[in-house]
Parts: C-alpha cells; sequence; structure tokens
C-alpha cells in the first residue's frame, strides 16, 4: 500500500499552498476554463501564445491541493513549448497519473514527476488532470468550459 | 393483476413500538454484526462508515430477502397465471403493504414504487406539476435542498414559464419561517421541502411549515430522502400531500424508492410513464389507464428491490424507530463535541435540531484533500458540495467534509474520525 506521503509529496503539498503562476494574464491570446463537477472545483487557465509557442501560462481559482498543485506546476512547465509538444507532455503526464512511473518519465517530465503517486488514488486523477484539460482546451480555441467528466 | 389489500397490517401506533418502550437500549454493537459489510479493513485499518447519507449498508436480512426472491419466487409480477408468478406478485404487494404501514399510509394503493426520491420528485413535477403549474405561477422549493428537489422543478417552471422562488436559510443553517409566510402567496402552486437537511443536518419543523403552506391552501412535498431513517414519518398526521424517500438510504437496496400521494391527487394526476401494467386495455384507438397505484408503476418494476425494502422496513420496525433514532442522536451529539476540540475545525450549519450528518471544514485544507487522508485511515466520509450548490453558495463554501451516521455507527466510529482528522492537519501542517 502506498503511503499518504506519495501523493502528498513536499513538493505538492508547497505548490498547493503557495501556487506559482498565480493570477490572471495580461495579454493573453487564450483561455479556458476547467470544471470538475464532482467536487465544484474551478480553475481558469490564461496561455500567451507567440510565435507558434507558449511565452505563459497562468492560472486562478479554487481546488484542492492536488488540483492547485498540479496547475502550478504545469504553467511552468508548458514555457517555451509548442502546443505539440503540450499534447505530447500532456500524454506522458496522464499516463503517469493513470498507471504510474515508466522509463523515462524523469527526463521527460521534469518537476511533472512529483505527481508519481496520485496512480494509486484512482479518485484523485481528475483533479490532477484538470489543469491539463483546460489549457489544452484554451490552446484548441475551445470557448465552452471544459469539464472533467 | 393483483389488487392491493386495502386493509393495513397493525396501526400507526402499533408500528411505533419498538425496543426503547420495551425498555430496551438499542445496541449498535449487536447491530453491526447483522451488517456482513462492516467487518472488512479498508487500507488496512477497520473500516469506519461514516457516508451513510450518501447510502446505508445493508443488513444480512435485506440481502437474504433479494437472495431468496432470485433462488426460489422470480417471476414476472401480476400476469402470470404460474405459481412463480403468484408468488413474486405477493411478495411485491406484501413489501408495498409493509412500506404503507411504515409511512402510516391511510391507504396502500397510495404507495407508489419507484426508482428513488429523484423519480419520485420528478414524477410529481411531470403530471401533478404540469397540470397545476401555468405561466407567472410560483413553486416554492427552499435553500436547503438537494439538487433534485430544484432541478426537476426548474425544469417545470422553465416549460411553463413559472418562476422558482427560494425559501431563505439563517446564519445557522435554519429555514426563515417568516420568509416563508411571505413567499406563501396567491399564485404559489406547490411547496416541496426537505424533511432534513443532507448537507448540513438540519431538521425542519415539518408541522409548522405544512400548517402555514396548508393554511394558504398550497399543496406540499416533502423529500424525506434523509428523514425516513432517522425520524420516520406518519404521512397521514403529517398533513403533506406527497411524501418521497429512497430505499437505499433506509438499509434497503439500490433503484427502488417510493412516492406516497394523497389518494385523491393520486387520483387526478395524469399517468408519467406509459406502457405494460400500467394499461387495463390498449387499443391504437383508444387505452385505458389502470388504477391506483399501477397507473404509475409502467413496465416490469425493480421486483427484488422493493422485496428487499419490504425487509429493510422489518428490520427498522423490529430494532425500532424511536430507539435507533435516541442512538443515533446522542451518538451525533458526541460528535459534534468530539469534533469542536479539533483545532480550526469549523462545523458548517448549526441547525437548532439536527439529524443525520454533520458538516464542517479543517482550516483552509480543501475537503477533498481532507476526505483522502481520512481514507486512509480507513474513515468513510463525503467531501464535496453534496448535490447542493445552491447551499453552498449561501454559506460561501465550494465544499465540506460530511459526516453521517446510521444504526450500527458507534463512539468508536467518531473517535476514528477524530483521530484521523488529526493526523490530516499534520498532513498539511
Amino acid at each position: 500500500m502506498s503511503e499518504l506521503t506519495d501523493l502528498y509529496q513536499e513538493v505538492v503539498l508547497d505548490h498547493g499552498k503557495r501556487p506559482r503562476n498565480f493570477g490572471p494574464l495580461e495579454g493573453a491570446t487564450h483561455r479556458a476554463e476547467g470544471l470538475n463537477p464532482l467536487c465544484g472545483d474551478r480553475i481558469t487557465v490564461f496561455a500567451k501564445l507567440e510565435g507558434g509557442a507558449l511565452r505563459e501560462a497562468r492560472f486562478e481559482g479554487s481546488g484542492c491541493a492536488i488540483s492547485k498543485a498540479s496547475a502550478s506546476v504545469m504553467t511552468g512547465a508548458v514555457k517555451g513549448k509548442t502546443p505539440a509538444e503540450i499534447d505530447a507532455l500532456f500524454d506522458r503526464f496522464h499516463r503517469l497519473v493513470t498507471e504510474g512511473p515508466a522509463p523515462g518519465d524523469e527526463e521527460a517530465l521534469g518537476k511533472l514527476a512529483v505527481f508519481s503517486g496520485v496512480h494509486d488514488y484512482p479518485t484523485r486523477v481528475k483533479c490532477a488532470s484538470l489543469a491539463w484539460h483546460a489549457l489544452r482546451a484554451a490552446l484548441a480555441g475551445q470557448g465552452a468550459p471544459v469539464s472533467t467528466e | 393483476m393483483t389488487a392491493v389489500k386495502t386493509e393495513r397490517e397493525g396501526s400507526v401506533a402499533q408500528r411505533r413500538i419498538g425496543a426503547a418502550e420495551r425498555g430496551q437500549r438499542f445496541d449498535p454493537a449487536r447491530a453491526r454484526l447483522d451488517f456482513p459489510i462492516l467487518r472488512q479493513q479498508v487500507h488496512g485499518k477497520p473500516l469506519v462508515y461514516l457516508d451513510n447519507a450518501a447510502t446505508t449498508q445493508k443488513p444480512r436480512a435485506v440481502l437474504e430477502a433479494m437472495d431468496r426472491y432470485y433462488a426460489e419466487q422470480n417471476a414476472n409480477i401480476h400476469r402470470g397465471v404460474h405459481l412463480l408468478s403468484e408468488r413474486a406478485t405477493k411478495a411485491y404487494e406484501h413489501a408495498r403493504l409493509a412500506v404503507a404501514r411504515f409511512i402510516g399510509a391511510p391507504d396502500p394503493r397510495e404507495v407508489i414504487f419507484v426508482r428513488g426520491t429523484t423519480e419520485a420528485v420528478n414524477l410529481v413535477a411531470q403530471t401533478f406539476g404540469r397540470r397545476r403549474v401555468s405561466e407567472g405561477d410560483e413553486v416554492l422549493v427552499t435553500a436547503l435542498e438537494h439538487h433534485s428537489n430544484i432541478v426537476p422543478w426548474q425544469m417545470l417552471c422553465d416549460e411553463k414559464r413559472a418562476r422558482l422562488r427560494v425559501v431563505p436559510i439563517d446564519a445557522r443553517g435554519d429555514l426563515d419561517l417568516d420568509a416563508l409566510e411571505a413567499l406563501l402567496g396567491p399564485r404559489t402552486r406547490l411547496l416541496a421541502v426537505t424533511q432534513v437537511s443532507n448537507a448540513l443536518g438540519t431538521v425542519n419543523p415539518l408541522d409548522e411549515i405544512v400548517r402555514r403552506a396548508k393554511a394558504k391552501g398550497v399543496p406540499v412535498l416533502v423529500d424525506g430522502a434523509q428523514g425516513i431513517s432517522h425520524l420516520g414519518i406518519d404521512v397521514a398526521a403529517s398533513g403533506a400531500d406527497f411524501y418521497a424517500f429512497s430505499g437505499h438510504k433506509m438499509y434497503g437496496p439500490t433503484g427502488v424508492g417510493v412516492l406516497w400521494g394523497r389518494r385523491e391527487l393520486l387520483e387526478e394526476m395524469p399517468p408519467w410513464q406509459g406502457g405494460g401494467d400500467m394499461i387495463l386495455s390498449v387499443s391504437f384507438e383508444k387505452t385505458v389507464y389502470n388504477a391506483l397505484p399501477y397507473k404509475f408503476e409502467a413496465g416490469t418494476p425493480a421486483i427484488a428491490e422493493a422485496i428487499g425494502l419490504g425487509a429493510a422496513v422489518a428490520y427498522l420496525e423490529s430494532a425500532g424507530l424511536e430507539a435507533i433514532a435516541a442512538h443515533e442522536q446522542e451518538l451525533l451529539q458526541h460528535a459534534v463535541e468530539r469534533l469542536r476540540e479539533v483545532p480550526d475545525l469549523r462545523i458548517v450549519g448549526t441547525p437548532r435540531r439536527r439529524s443525520g450528518a454533520v458538516s464542517f471544514l479543517l482550516g483552509d485544507v480543501h475537503p477533498h484533500d481532507v476526505g483522502t487522508v481520512l481514507d486512509r485511515h480507513g474513515v468513510a466520509v463525503r467531501a464535496g458540495h453534496h448535490c447542493a450548490q445552491p447551499l453552498m453558495q449561501r454559506l460561501g463554501v465550494a465544499a465540506t467534509v460530511r459526516a453521517s451516521v446510521a444504526l450500527y455507527s458507534t463512539r468508536e466510529d467518531v473517535d476514528a474520525l477524530v483521530r484521523a482528522l488529526h493526523a490530516a492537519r499534520e498532513v498539511f501542517a
């Protein structure tokens, strides 16, 4: 059995309490709202795309420690990446939080690897994915709020 | 077609005689032995099940009744000429009689088996509501309602261009009865109110509410989902017109629930779903609908589940609802006291009278995170908005943690919850 500290790693708790890139983004070119109807959590992700790459991403809203930490780490991790690279990163991240760590994860995911404990907590996968769904919806130009359901 | 017997098996007074009146105290430790699921461990810890407002566990008597039905009686009801069909029909109708007696229904034909509280409310909204509500009319709900007692009325009001109005609550989480009085107007066609709040545990003063509505000639639907297993109901004495509840929140199976309605209203209402069993004769020119309760029971019903619900009623009656209620009340009191000892814990809702549940927040830790830590300590609670988003908004919180008790809950369960909350504080310190 996994320990609670596998889920709530120090970095996760820290980002949950003091989220980075928190607040609106001036000059955002894309934005989308993510909603988890299960718990009523709601976050908005802002992105500024320039020359085909993401120059900056920020988020605001309320949520649990996992969803806030995930948004916080994600907004840092996607900086400078193209939408295609972000999609690929999300695929790997999603595998991590649903199936667990795989070879090469640490190199490919960097700080995002702190969410490796989530796969032992199936009810929390949606919390970890919420910000990603919102970001990808924003970049795809979908105006409607995305839902984890 | 088997007619429902109209005589009642025992009076309201008789059914209320339980263990308490016989001078016995309810013993939860002994009752636990009737619930096989409670014996297990989760995450290596003994299961502490405090999510009873979501669904209760089922006693062996219910499991066995359903098993016996499938092993010995299974057949479709109300139509076969063969022995099994006769047995199945008898068992199904016996469950109806048991429910009628349990809720004090003057006539078992007033007991309609549905899927659950949600379906019962929708049935009333789509039949009674569509007949009675017109453009400019008002339907009254309260700030304490579960989504299932809001959305069906909202849909009706949208369709009819009617207005949904809301009785507010005060800071404690009690209904504002003066506001209720003011909102009951000449255009009010129905008041839909819960007996007990699923999110806060508030017990509404039903007698007073019904009296005020009736004084203005307004019919009342009571959502009994949270009240039935803790307080019970005497529908005839309550003065209400409709009472809805689910089997699975009163130790019965999922998939079955009850709509009770006053007979003259049920007679006046058009059928809701069409199909088999709800007809007397069908031709392509004209269909003649069946009598109550079958008019509202189209298609093959949840036979095994209804039988399971009947067994749950028998279980509750033999334990004695008053004795169970006294035990749960004492336990809830203990829970509130123990929770107050936890630093940074804030109880959400302090109603004058509480039943079943207590909601709280632990510092600024999100309820989902609290729920995850509690789960790893074997403690099952609900974390979220409890399908009462308007109430959460009114209280200014996104979600709460809710602990809810049942007849098999013990002081040890509450103490385990408190220990796990201390552990959660440490994780998020």
